[in-house]
């Protein structure tokens, strides 16, 4: 087994402790609300009658030592098993898993966007500092750090939409739309804008502002100076030599930030009313329905284990430094 | 763009047979704030180098020998730093009448500089490789294949064992010397006039030293280079420069050849350093090395008259009013010392 | 030029601190001054600002005074931010401090947690600890500290791991000061520089997170906040977009006082460490 495999199973060792400890940590919520656990996850749902709750109980063999149940819930888990939405009887993972691309369609684009339009902008304003364009762009980047998500969508929504009309401001598609492929995606497109611009504008205030910083820090190191004495053109030192080391502590922090980007997308999702997990917890809150909550926690703390993991193992392509025997 | 259009002042080729210095510097002044005060970093530095000679620069830190060296390669830490008076004469062209873009043409092409620490002068996310086809084909415009055969050629000529391996090697994996070897390699890519070596070896075991310096000598006779050696250690200066500047606040108060230097140093600084410097297989007697006393002054706090003369054990009554200049003393020997007035 | 830096520096912290202080001294001042409650229905619904001088800034809906709900609103977003903010910096310090401090089994046990808690999305644990054991103040209090303290851990953890390599903590031990001591009276004052620093921006991101759980409905139902307001008057944007973009901007003026503040701490903390 090479190094680097040695390194991918140990990565994805880590990751599932991890996992472990959020199955503890789901079970330890469960079982620490008041009242009966039954009652907790039947939530909201008082319809539902003494045979279903005594079926929930077998179910979940709450009847057995503490421990039992543990490994039992582990077991379930494992197999994805997240129970029943109290409120439609579906299956939770079915119910996730079929919003999940809407919200993927949300969070990519925002990433992207702010990461290359984030970092962009932090390059710029290093370059020249206390300029008027560094200024400028500090006053984007407290804006944006200060500025409340939902706050920001429905401001959006009433210059953009009712003042101008210009872009929608409800869902994902329009109902009764022409067919075709092309009409199809300029309508997803035009839903997308309004969105994706409110979620973007937080992260990419923080990437600029993390990309400034740090590109003033390594232009200080040695061998930037080096490489200036080369007589290379000044836009390859920048590019090539101080922007290209600038970037690992920004993809490091971009990463990191999947975690709370998905808080983010849950409220851009109910302003927009996008149909995507963010809409869904929504409803799930407003019904009390735990069971889909709890699901919904499990299964993004999963997705955000799995991006590090990812991450993690693409930042050691990035920087040669990160050897795979070190432990990280 | 590289090696660009950019009209630019003509490079003139150093005169046949060595005559004119390839560098020469008249009473170059660097200034800096200090708590709102202009202080002269550099004081009037003044001298000639020639191809084929090296001149050592010697002083303790914060005398102002590497800032000689920026200062030349026009790398100054801008704003923060001006030039405020003096001239630089470089292959017959003034260079601080030059644009950057015109600086940066010569810069590698023709001037080249090594630094302290080799390894953190190496960018590290990149492979050797990349790094010294960039020193090459920021000058010569040569494709990726051809760029690597010479990038090839050049660690082989600074004698690193593995030129292919070290090539999509990176830095972090090497060691300091074989760092520093890259860097010189890269320095010579365009083969320059001139190499200035700010304390190559300073940041590197004893035993690398020697090697590093070794090398520095080979290709300097190789290529007729001008070398600028510059260092805090007498020893390092002693083994392989013709010719040893003293530096003392940002002066020059001894320039000398080498052997005379040693032999006979005048100023009481020089003579001071070269008591301090411990000496294997000194002599049998066991000399105690004698310090200095006092530090070096602050850059805001240096005294009106001699720079020395807080910590002179000779010191006469004017020292303190006159700064004195650098005079020459003996054939080839410069001081600046109020004890050795000029030869008649 | 260096002048100018420090200069820059005070400004923003006098002027974030006396946004803050105006924010904090009106909430107090303000139910006294003018006092209607804001849960009451006092007058006709979707009375726009300045129409009526009863109400300065309108009423909602359901015909409640805006500018009331605007002082509660004041009053709570900003106790609870403050507080969420102040008990997240708590469980950070002592987490960070063991971990740092102690080091091995400690540090390792105590890191795994701290990412764990990294890894789950902050937002949706505390819509998710809100939904089972019911809303309340206290209990908004303890949900954004949960969310909250991990990053303070980290940086306290690092702080620490880099004061123990440190002459000074060595000569405490050999002098045979107990590990707690050397803790808690040498090294915690030594680490809190950053802390400080990170002090606003805890309280802006708290604020923030109050403010987007009462938009969804997960506040306290006899309270009045602005994001109560704000998820309230979301119905009506189109006519009434006024009881979007008022409690908005307090929300958006608070946090940016807290980030100005934030920068101007940094600067002089930073700079005084780069000195030293």
């Amino acid at each position: 087994m090479s190094v680097a495999s040695r390194y991918v199973f140990r990565r994805i060792a880590q990751g599932l402790v991890t996992v472990l400890l959020l199955i503890v940590v789901n079970f330890l919520i469960v079982h620490a609300a008041p009242g009966d656990v039954v009652d907790t996850l039947a939530g909201g749902s008082g319809s539902a009658d003494a045979a279903v709750l005594q079926a929930m109980r077998e179910h979940l063999g709450l009847d057995q030592p503490l421990y039992t149940q543990f490994l039992t819930y582990v077991g379930q888990l494992a197999r994805l098993d997240l129970g029943q939405s109290q409120f439609s009887g579906d299956q939770v993972i079915a119910l996730l898993l079929e919003r999940l691309p809407a919200t993927l369609l949300l969070m990519l684009p925002s990433l992207i966007i702010s990461f290359v339009l984030g970092t962009s902008l932090g390059l710029v304003a290093s370059l020249k500092p206390r300029s008027i364009v560094d200024f400028l762009v500090s006053t984007l980047v407290l804006i944006g750090y200060a500025t409340p998500l939902f706050w920001l969508g429905l401001m959006l929504i009433v210059l953009f939409t009712i003042n101008l009309g210009w872009l929608p401001s409800v869902g994902m598609s329009t109902i009764g739309q022409s067919e075709g492929l092309w009409a199809f995606a300029l309508d997803l497109l035009r839903h997308a804008v309004l969105p994706v611009l409110t979620l973007s504008l937080f992260y990419l205030a923080a990437y600029a502002r993390l990309t400034r910083a740090t590109m003033i820090d390594v232009a200080d190191q040695k061998f930037v100076r080096a490489a200036t004495a080369k007589g290379i053109a000044r836009s390859q030192v920048v590019w090539r030599h101080i922007f290209r080391n600038a970037l690992l502590p920004v993809f490091t922090m971009a990463g990191l930030n999947v975690s709370s980007m998905l808080g983010g997308a849950l409220v851009v999702e109910v302003v927009f009313s996008w149909p995507g997990l963010g809409q869904l917890a929504f409803n799930a809150v407003l019904q009390r329905d735990n069971t889909l909550l709890l699901g919904l926690l499990f299964f993004s703390s999963i997705f955000v284990v799995v991006v590090n993991i990812v991450v993690d193992l693409l930042y050691v392509k990035l920087d040669p430094r990160i050897e795979f025997g070190s432990a990280s | 763009m590289t090696f660009s259009t950019v009209a630019a002042r003509p490079i003139s080729p150093p005169a046949p047979g060595g005559k004119q210095p390839v560098l020469e510097l008249a009473d170059v002044c660097a200034t800096t704030l200090v708590g709102g005060k202009p202080c002269n970093i550099l004081d009037g530095v003044s001298f000639s180098l020639r191809a084929g000679r090296m001149l050592g620069i010697v002083g303790e830190s914060g005398c102002g020998k590497s800032m000689t060296s920026l200062a030349i390669m026009g790398l100054l830490p801008k704003p923060q730093v001006t030039i405020s008076a003096g001239r630089i004469g470089f292959l017959g062209d003034e260079l601080l009448d030059l644009t950057e873009s015109e600086l940066r043409l010569r810069r590698g092409a023709q001037m080249a500089m090594i630094f302290q620490e080799p390894t953190a002068s190496l960018n590290p996310v990149r492979t050797i490789g990349d790094q010294v086809m960039e020193a090459i084909r920021a000058h010569q415009p040569v494709p990726k294949s051809r760029a690597r055969e010479i990038g090839l050629e050049l660690l082989d000529r600074v004698r690193i064992r593995d030129p292919r391996h070290t090539f999509d090697d990176y830095p972090h994996r090497m060691s300091g010397g074989m760092c520093q070897r890259v860097s010189i390699a890269m320095a010579l890519a365009a083969r320059p006039r001139l190499l200035i070596a700010d304390e190559p070896t300073t940041a590197l075991d004893v035993s690398v030293q020697a090697q590093i310096l070794e090398l520095l000598a080979t290709l300097q006779q190789e290529d007729d280079l001008a070398v600028l050696l510059i260092s805090h250690d007498l020893g390092v200066v002693a083994g392989y420069a013709d010719e040893v500047a003293v530096m003392y606040a940002g002066k020059i108060v001894e320039q000398a050849g080498v052997d005379a230097l040693f032999a006979a140093p005048k100023h009481p600084y020089t003579i001071g350093l070269m008591r301090a410097a411990p000496r294997l297989g000194g002599r049998r007697d066991a000399e105690r090395l004698v310090e200095i006393p006092g530090t070096v002054p602050a850059l805001g706090a240096r005294p009106a008259g001699c720079a020395f003369v807080t910590r002179c054990g000779s010191a006469m009554a004017g020292c303190a009013g006159i700064v004195p200049r650098l005079e020459t003393v003996a054939a080839g020997h410069k001081v600046a010392c109020l004890l050795h007035p000029a030869a008649r | 030029m260096r002048l100018s830096g420090k200069a820059l520096a005070s400004g923003r912290i006098a002027f974030g601190a006396s946004i803050l202080i105006a924010l904090w001294l009106a909430s107090l001042v303000g139910p006294w001054l003018h006092p209607v409650d804001p849960m009451d229905m006092v007058g006709r619904p979707f009375v726009w600002p300045g129409v009526n001088p009863r109400f300065p800034l309108g009423t909602d809906q359901l015909g409640r005074d805006v500018l009331s709900g605007m002082l509660s609103g004041a009053q709570i977003s900003l106790g609870i931010g403050v507080v969420s903010a102040a008990s997240a910096i708590l469980i950070g310090l002592a987490v960070g401090a063991a971990a740092g401090g102690i080091g091995g089994y400690v540090d390792d046990a105590l890191m795994r947690i701290c990412e764990v808690f990294q890894n789950i999305p902050g937002f949706i644990l505390a819509i998710v600890l809100l939904s089972i054991f019911g809303v309340s103040v206290p209990k908004m209090i303890v949900c954004i500290s949960i969310v909250s303290w991990p990053p303070v851990a980290r940086i306290v953890r690092a702080e620490m791991l880099s004061l123990r390599q440190r002459d000074f903590v060595a000569s405490c031990r050999l002098i045979g000061m107990t590990r707690l001591r050397i803790i808690a009276t040498q090294m915690l004052p030594n680490s809190l520089a950053p802390v400080f620093v990170m002090a606003s921006m805890i309280t802006a991101s708290a604020i923030l997170i109050e403010a987007a759980l009462s938009f969804l409905n997960l506040s306290d139902p006899n309270l009045m906040t602005w994001g109560k307001m704000i998820g309230n008057g979301r119905a009506t944007l189109r006519t009434s977009w006024y009881l979007v973009a008022l409690p908005g901007c307090a929300i958006f003026v608070t946090t940016i006082a807290l980030n100005i503040l934030g920068e101007g701490v940094s600067d002089v903390l930073n700079s005084r460490r780069t000195a030293n």
